[in-house]
């Protein structure tokens, strides 16, 4: 082809405009499998359980309109308090304690040492294995006569006899928030771990010759290099932890007494045991508020990420 | 020297040791229990160890129970959500990472967020659309639940690995002729073979561990998926310890493997939702 630049340019222009109208069509026709999904099973079913949860609905018989009576019955239910309470320890007890031992965990991998990648590999196994698998080896680990648990300490002079891991209403809650620290906290220490490997190490040599100490340092240079990635973890873990079902259902029910029920069990609970999807619909709805905030948050942090 | 020797057991060895202890002790738990006859599953002497191992309750949970329907139903789940997991993740990240069209952006920021939604959030809403559509108690309403979160998963992390490849290889074949879904087929998805392998084995674990659809969608005790029908065998007899242990064992053997060859390709797949922007 060959012209003035004029021409050139008018030519690369059409080129232009006609590849911009033929990249939307085809952008559109390859992303509508995807669409379709999310509009027909997430989207759908999203709208669907808000306006379930402002109808009167057990299995198997139509719908008919109630308003929030739903809402207002939760909130006067004593058992539903109960569980909004449990599931603000759970979250807040579990969350922080996998931010805490992922730190450690991603500290401990960052340095040198032979068979880094097998450590690594062997840390992020609670997070491969089926959790229903492991929750089950956690619930006979903490059997009160034969369980591993009570006893190494009996062995170890810590206790008399054997402690009522899953049916002490303390100690229930502590036993289902160690299962979920064990098993998320590989996820904290390797993402952790991927922040800690891109905080430049001439920022660790200009503090090591100020004279800081590595405590100072840790404080000083590493927190704020990796605080967005270290935000944007804890929001996805809280989302994550928020919506576990598993552990709580395999190890306790709920129990003893609802000591353990949280969002997602009780759900399950209303919605099937008392065969009303409505109500327990609304149980699982008041988890929107927290999930707006949190992805609020993340939507910020991850642009901001990207900006840095 | 002494001094740096105490100080890396402190800060180095001795927490190493330690993560791994708690990491592996319910695995070994449960190994170590799948291997009992039941006079050592039930005595105080040497709880860690095994004197006479036996496959007793793997013979057992063999025969007397569906283990082998439910270790087919997941695996017809697995691997159906991961490989369309893949076929619309690849074309949608494409698209995203690549064709300009109005309302990419909000598409990418929204396949995040969607990624986001609790299953216990949805799994009321879809029971009464599966019920609505007589999908109850079919694989299909184990694929299509399981693919609301894998998809979203593999096209956010193919979106990330698209991007990464230089966009010049693309046009070349694109002034030679090539139409777009041709480029995909034969330059990009050779070259992000490393991501779909990520994005492929993440979905496979996700879906094989997926529980509260299956628990839910599922009545037929055959058509449970092995996460499901083993947490059913623990509401029976008290003394199915050594069988419930072997399921664990054996449910756990794929993902082992798996992940034995593709460590690297699993942690990318792991960092990339929180550390890739």
């Amino acid at each position: 082809m060959g012209g003035t630049p004029e021409t050139l340019a008018l030519e690369g222009a059409r080129v232009g405009s006609a590849t911009r109208r033929r990249d939307a069509v085809e952008g559109w026709i390859f992303v509508l499998p995807l669409v379709a999904l999310l509009l027909g099973f997430v989207f759908y079913p999203f709208f669907g359980a808000i306006w379930l949860s402002l109808n009167q609905k057990v299995i198997g018989a139509p719908a008919h309109w109630v308003g929030i009576r739903n809402y207002v019955e939760l909130l006067h239910d004593p058992v539903f308090l109960r569980v909004l309470r449990n599931t603000v320890t759970y979250v807040v007890g579990a969350v922080s304690l996998k931010l805490i031992f992922g730190m450690l965990m991603a500290l401990v991998l960052n340095q040198q040492f032979r068979l880094r990648n097998l450590f690594r590999g062997v840390y992020l196994l609670p997070w491969v294995v089926p959790t229903a698998v492991s929750a089950l080896a956690w619930t006979w680990m903490f059997n009160d006569v034969y369980g591993i648990i009570n006893t190494l300490l009996i062995r170890a002079g810590l206790i008399d006899w054997g402690l009522s891991w899953l049916g002490d209403y303390r100690l229930a809650m502590v036993a289902i928030i160690a299962v979920d620290v064990w098993r998320g906290m590989p996820f904290f220490g390797v993402t952790l771990l991927a922040g800690l490997q891109t905080v430049p190490t001439e920022l660790y040599e200009a503090a090591r010759i100020d004279g800081a100490s590595p405590w100072v340092q840790f404080w000083r240079v590493t927190l704020p290099q990796i605080r967005h990635v270290a935000l944007i973890t804890t929001i996805l873990s809280a989302v994550w932890t928020f919506g576990e079902f598993q552990i709580i259902y395999i190890l306790t029910r709920g129990g003893p007494g609802n000591a353990t029920h949280v969002f997602s069990t009780y759900t399950y609970e209303v919605a099937f045991s008392s065969a009303n999807l409505s109500k327990g619909v609304a149980v699982s709805l008041f988890v929107l508020p927290f999930l707006a905030g949190a992805i609020y948050l993340l939507v910020r942090h991850m642009e901001r990420s990207e900006l840095a | 020297m002494l001094r740096w020797y105490v100080s890396r057991t402190l800060t180095l060895y001795l927490p190493l040791a330690l993560f791994a202890l708690i990491t592996l002790l319910p695995f070994y738990w449960m190994l170590i229990t799948s291997l009992k006859r039941d006079q050592e599953l039930y005595s105080f002497d040497d709880p860690l160890w095994v004197k006479r191992p036996t496959l007793m309750s793997y013979a057992r949970l063999l025969s007397t129970t569906p283990f082998v329907h439910w270790f087919k139903s997941s695996a017809i789940v697995a691997l159906t959500s991961a490989t369309i997991a893949l076929l619309i993740g690849a074309l949608a990240g494409f698209a995203i990472a690549r064709l300009r069209f109005p309302g990419r952006y909000h598409l990418s920021q929204t396949v995040l967020l969607t990624y986001l939604v609790p299953q216990t959030l949805l799994f009321i809403p879809m029971y009464d659309i599966f019920y609505r559509l007589r999908w109850l108690d079919t694989y299909l309403s184990l694929i299509m639940s399981s693919l609301t979160f894998v998809v979203p998963f593999a096209t956010w992390l193919l979106i990330g690995y698209f991007r990464s490849i230089p966009k010049e290889i693309e046009e070349c074949a694109q002034i030679d002729g090539a139409t777009k879904l041709q480029t995909l087929w034969r330059i990009v998805l050779p070259l992000s073979a490393p991501g779909l392998v990520s994005a492929g084995l993440f979905a496979f674990t996700q879906a094989w561990n997926m529980f509260i659809y299956p628990l839910v969608f599922i009545s037929s005790p055959e058509k449970k998926t092995i996460p499901v029908g083993i947490s059913a065998l623990q509401m029976g007899d008290v003394f199915l310890w050594g069988q419930l242990m072997a399921a664990g064992v054996l449910a756990s053997v794929p993902l082992v493997v798996f992940y034995t060859f593709f460590q690297r390709y699993m942690v990318e797949g792991l960092t990339a939702g929180a550390v890739k922007g």
